[in-house]
């Protein structure tokens, strides 16, 4: 069983945000809740990175494990979901995730705080694949539709990628590779400052 | 019935983005009860392959379930040049799903932010709904017939007061080329000249430049060919914001080796992928190239069979660049010595490279020569007419290339025809209509020329898009018309693109009347204070509607229309036929177009364009071979375009221009210009013959080289049919071909050449021979004609190196360049520097395009960017007492000003600030939402840079100065 991944190549990634606007297109996520974001990295000076970051649907998440409802569950695919039913909007996943991933819409039943959302990588939630339910709580269930996650499959520059873990390494093994021919870029320019 | 569920869901919309999960999420619902949905196109992304699919479970009784079936219609990003292909999915008429087009050869697929938003069009609430006017200054509703109406009678009212020159009209470059074309027509059937579009302060300069230069003034190759090079040189492009697309080829072309170069005067984020960033003061692109040139030259790297063969004037060049040594390159332009020889010796050791410019090296008062030294050093290194070489000239909009093309454009006909007499026989011929009748419909009186002459307006260019609040303001004893601008149609055009808004918005409040056609209000709605006489026209978005586009390679794409007309919105085809009839001259207009409830038939349109443009060779691209390519667009090569295989086998995607001859010669498009290793037939080409056979005793002809499998082994000029008679090759014409030669010539077939001649026949059998109609020429270093006939550097207007000005100064002022006295010298006379130290700049996000209102409607894009901002360095802020993210008023010298957040940033150099373009809404401080009409406000409203920009027209295409001024900044 394939475990699902996302990887974004620094190396590649343009801060367009085309991958933000396509998750809001897909699961017409709400202002003010991002499930992905474009984070840059010395911004405005040479050196400067940017990379994608949603939820990395974490193999040991650390959401999960400080939940006190319990509200989250891991696909066969390796994809981290919760639970929209059982949680309570405590915000403590928040805390845990290393990479900022939960969001809380600003109104809600639950005052300031509203039931958590995230990036499902494209995979709905736990009600059947594909009803109205699923829709309204989690968004579109691409994978049970044979797709993958649209941010990746939309990337300008195919720096986001998604899939199964092993395919996603090969793509991105191929791709370092290539670049080791160009010595301006990982050999001996950068590697002796010469 | 989408349109009754638009209309409920306005309140939702009011309510707050908030609220529009719950609304949209309606026409989702149905769609997603239903599974198995086709996963065609997802085998060939590159990245995904098929193993990590899961299997679609197709569950019929969920499919029963569906209310109506999914369809999925191929269209065309409505936002950049690159051209991205989308799939549009479709249930009863709603736009409920967006997929990527991975066998699209252009994107693979792949989306920035604008293309990945593009369902929203079929969503959003913000936009202009119905017909509307301003009575006593509040907008009222009205219906489509009250519209036509007295827009008309105010027309009518306007020509018979002031003359048809007392109107002027703007298309966008938005529209497709049928609209763009028939925009252009009317205007041209109404009698005037005083027509534009956007191109005008976007490339303009480009194609004056490299048109004088190479015969064509479009982009050489391609983005995919970029996969080919081995080093590319970005000066003023700042692509990976402005054609995010564009850089997954750039990207993949640095992953196979090539050298990237960045040449900006600020760090974009394109120069963050940059093997070199060159930072160089804004305005100095000549010296900068110059300086380049200069070690080129020392150092012998310049491909001297290349220039002996197919270059003309390079030891003109040559001579000037010698004035530019490494200590004076630098004195200007700011740049380290040492990182210009760097450039040099880079780009000399890897060729072939390419070089990129947009709006940095074109929005300049000398932007024409800015354009021309880039072409020269692309000439010289011998790396122009080649696969991974050329001038990739990356347009702006996603038709800018084909409203350029075909569109309406104040100097010339469609196909740069130019406005002499024979020009207007041409297209009178085309049109069907007789030339008489359409000379009549134009002022008959005799204006300045600025050349010591007298000229109708017929023949002489009508007032630039970049000038139009001159042509309302000026003393009308100072404009070559019989009148100001009276009356202004802005049909897909924001006025906060255009420089000196606190100028224009006067014009707007001098105007006597004054239509907006557009499917949002856009800012020409709101920023004035105008109380009556002021019409808006809701027109629908691309997506409602059809026809051919141009992308910046030169392919044109059949875009197909996704969903029906939003709202009240009534297509521009249809508006434009509704106008023309209440003029009266819709027949004569729409003679040989079909007309389909009020709608003219865009195929039809096409095929007239067809019929006419020979020029550029538009002549192949019937709408069959063209809807032919988008339904099997997957077949094409993504490096080399060409189809291998499949129905369009042989052909290059899209049939880039030039594809000669009519339909039925069956070209497959040029996918690089000037490339002669290839026959005509195959998409290979000369340099054009453009400027005689010689000049001064120098040969103006290609020497000893020709493209492949030509029968004339050499240089010749451009095929007439005398030409062909002098080779014996007119025996080779058809009768039906002769009949139609004879009838244009007027019985006199030597006055026909392969532009005039309506069946084809002369560049039919031109290329039989494997000759190029346009004949074999070389490529100009220096053309005479132009101001600088070689390009020398000239100082900003307002430069913050008042010192240089003795040395390098601008141009004298003119009393008449495109009917309008234009400065110069005087306004650079006066030393701005001291009181306004700052360079001014301004550019893209990705978020956003052009004027903004279309982007900043759109929630999705609009929460991405929320504050319109200025980049200033924090050695400035500090010196200033400036902190990040704190509102400063930037005051520009020419009194304006605008309050905006400062952020603070090593990206700009100390001395520069830098704003984007998009934002508009506020003006000087103030927040003019309540002016817009009710629910029509963008989601973001911001201060327009262009409030602040000031006075300064390029000197051959009254291009605006848009990227150099100065401003002083404090804190607010």
């Amino acid at each position: 069983m394939a475990r699902m991944k996302f990887l974004c190549d620094a190396e590649r990634c343009i801060e367009c945000n085309g991958c933000v606007t396509a998750c809001k297109n897909e699961h017409e996520v709400p202002w003010g809740v991002n499930r992905r974001r474009v984070v840059t990295l010395d911004d405005g000076v040479p050196g400067e990175k940017s990379i994608s970051v949603a939820c990395m649907h974490c193999t040991d998440a650390p959401c999960a494990a400080v939940c006190p409802v319990d509200c989250f569950y891991t696909t066969p695919d390796g994809v981290v979901l919760h639970n929209k039913d059982l949680c309570i909007g405590c915000g403590y996943c928040f805390y845990a995730c290393p990479f900022g991933a939960p969001q809380y819409p600003q109104a809600s039943a639950f005052g300031v705080r509203g039931k958590m959302d995230k990036c499902t990588f494209c995979a709905g939630g736990p009600e059947a694949d594909g009803s109205p339910e699923e829709y309204k709580k989690y968004g579109r269930n691409r994978l049970a539709e044979g797709k993958l996650p649209l941010c990746a499959e939309f990337c300008a520059t195919k720096a986001l990628i998604a899939g199964d873990g092993d395919v996603v390494a090969d793509i991105y093994r191929k791709r370092v590779m290539k670049r080791g021919g160009r010595p301006q870029t990982w050999g001996w320019e950068t590697a002796y400052r010469s | 019935m989408k349109l009754i569920k638009k209309q409920d869901r306005q309140n939702d919309a009011k309510a707050g983005a908030e609220g529009s999960l719950v609304s949209s999420a309606i026409d989702r619902r149905t769609f997603l009860r239903r599974s198995g949905i086709a996963v065609g196109g997802i085998a060939a992304a590159s990245a995904l392959p098929l193993s990590m699919m899961r299997k679609s479970e197709a569950k019929a009784a969920e499919a029963a379930e569906a209310k109506g079936e999914i369809k999925t219609v191929r269209t065309i990003c409505g936002h950049c040049s690159v051209g991205c292909g989308i799939i549009a999915e479709v249930q009863n008429g709603v736009w409920v799903g967006q997929e990527p087009a991975f066998d699209h050869p252009f994107n693979l697929g792949a989306h920035c932010a604008k293309g990945a938003s593009v369902r929203e069009h079929g969503h959003g609430e913000r936009r202009l709904k119905y017909p509307m006017k301003l009575v006593n200054g509040k907008w009222q509703r009205i219906s489509w017939e009250q519209a036509i109406n007295e827009v008309g009678d105010k027309m009518l009212e306007l020509r018979e007061k002031y003359g048809p020159d007392s109107i002027f009209m703007t298309g966008g470059s938005k529209h497709n080329n049928e609209q763009s074309y028939l925009i252009t027509k009317f205007m041209r059937f109404w009698g005037s000249n005083n027509q534009d579009h956007q191109a005008r302060i976007c490339h303009s300069t480009t194609v004056s430049g490299t048109a004088a230069q190479y015969g064509y003034g479009a982009m050489t190759n391609s983005y995919n060919d970029q996969h080919n090079c081995k080093s590319m040189f970005f000066i003023g492009s700042n692509a990976a914001e402005a054609h995010p697309v564009a850089m997954q080829h750039v990207l993949r072309g640095k992953e196979n080796g090539a050298k990237i170069i960045v040449a900006d005067p600020r760090f974009t984020r394109t120069a963050a992928h940059a093997d070199i960033y060159v930072p160089f003061r804004s305005g100095t692109d000549v010296a900068l190239i110059y300086g380049i040139l200069w070690h080129i030259f020392e150092n012998g790297w310049e491909d001297k069979e290349f220039i002996k063969a197919r270059v003309y004037g390079m030891d003109e060049v040559r001579k000037v660049v010698k004035n530019y040594p490494p200590d004076v390159a630098s004195d200007i332009t700011g740049t380290p010595k040492e990182l210009i020889a760097k450039v040099a010796e880079t780009l000399a050791k890897n060729r072939p490279g390419t070089l990129v410019w947009c709006m940095g090296g074109t929005q300049h008062h000398h932007g024409t020569a800015n354009v021309r030294s880039y072409n020269c050093l692309q000439l010289a290194l011998g790396n122009t007419g080649r696969s991974g070489g050329g001038s990739n000239i990356y347009r702006g909009h996603d038709n800018v290339q084909g409203a350029t093309d075909v569109g309406p454009n104040a100097h010339t006909l469609p196909g740069y025809y130019g406005l002499s007499e024979g020009a207007w026989k041409h297209w009178a011929r085309v049109w069907d209509v007789d030339y008489e009748w359409l000379k009549n419909r134009f002022d008959q009186r005799e204006y300045d020329d600025g050349k010591g002459g007298k000229v109708k307006p017929m023949f002489t260019p009508g007032i630039p898009v970049s000038r139009w609040a001159d042509a309302v303001l000026e003393d009308p004893a100072n404009i070559q018309q019989r009148s100001p601008v009276k009356m202004v149609i802005f049909q897909g055009m924001a006025p906060n693109s255009q420089s000196r808004g606190a100028h224009q918005k006067k014009a707007f409040e001098k105007l006597e009347a004054l239509v907006i056609i557009d499917p949002f209000p856009t800012v020409s709605a709101v920023m004035h204070d105008r109380t009556d006489n002021t019409w808006l026209l809701p027109a629908t978005t691309c997506f409602e509607t059809y026809g051919s586009v141009t992308a910046s390679n030169r392919s044109l794409q059949w875009r197909d229309k996704v969903i029906d007309p939003l709202f009240e919105a009534k297509t521009d085809q249809e508006i434009l036929y509704l106008l023309a009839k209440k003029l009266g001259f819709e027949r004569e207009m729409f003679k040989n177009i079909k007309v389909v409830n009020n709608e003219p038939v865009m195929e039809d349109v096409l095929r007239e364009i067809n019929r006419g443009t020979w020029t550029i060779g538009y002549s192949g691209q019937s709408p069959e071979r063209l809807k032919l390519h988008q339904q099997n667009w997957g077949t094409f090569n993504t490096s080399t375009l060409l189809a291998e295989g499949g129905p369009c086998s042989g052909e290059y995607y899209g049939l880039p221009w030039p594809c000669w001859g009519t339909p039925e010669l069956k070209h497959p498009g040029t996918p690089i210009l000037y490339d002669q290793s290839k026959p005509i037939m195959k998409g290979g080409l000369n340099f054009r013959a453009n400027w005689g056979v010689e000049k001064d005793g120098v040969n103006m002809l290609a020497e000893g080289r020709y493209v492949a499998g030509s029968d004339i082994k050499d240089g010749h000029p451009e095929f007439t049919f005398e030409l062909l008679k002098k080779l014996g090759w007119d025996k080779e014409l058809t009768k039906e071909e002769m009949d139609v030669i004879m009838k244009v010539g007027g019985g006199k077939p030597e006055t026909v050449n392969w532009k005039t001649d309506l069946s084809g026949g002369i560049i039919r059998v031109a290329i039989k021979h494997g000759c190029a109609p346009f004949g074999n020429g070389k490529a100009r270093a220096m053309s005479w004609e132009l101001p600088d006939p070689v390009p020398v550097h000239r100082e900003p207007l307002y430069t913050p190196r008042h010192d240089l000005v003795a040395k390098y100064p601008t141009y004298p002022d003119r009393k008449v360049h495109y009917r309008l006295p234009t400065r110069y010298a005087s306004i650079q006379a006066n030393d701005y520097s001291k009181e306004f130290p700052l360079v001014l700049s301004s550019g893209r996000l990705t978020e956003y395009e052009g004027g903004g209102d279309e982007t900043r409607s759109n929630k999705w894009l609009a929460e991405l960017q929320q504050n319109m901002f200025v980049e200033i360095n924090p050695v400035d802020a500090n010196n200033l007492k400036i902190r990040d993210g704190q509102q400063v008023w930037v005051e520009g010298p020419e009194g304006a000003r605008i309050k905006v957040m400062a952020m603070v940033t090593r990206r700009v150099p100390p001395g520069m600030v830098w704003s984007p373009f998009h934002f508009g809404g506020h003006f000087q401080g103030e927040d003019r939402r309540y002016k817009y009409p009710e629910g029509s406000d963008p989601w973001v409203l911001g201060e327009a840079v262009n409030t602040v920009t000031t006075y300064g027209y390029d000197a051959v295409t009254q291009m605006q100065e848009t990227k150099t001024t100065l401003c002083r900044v404090r804190p607010a």
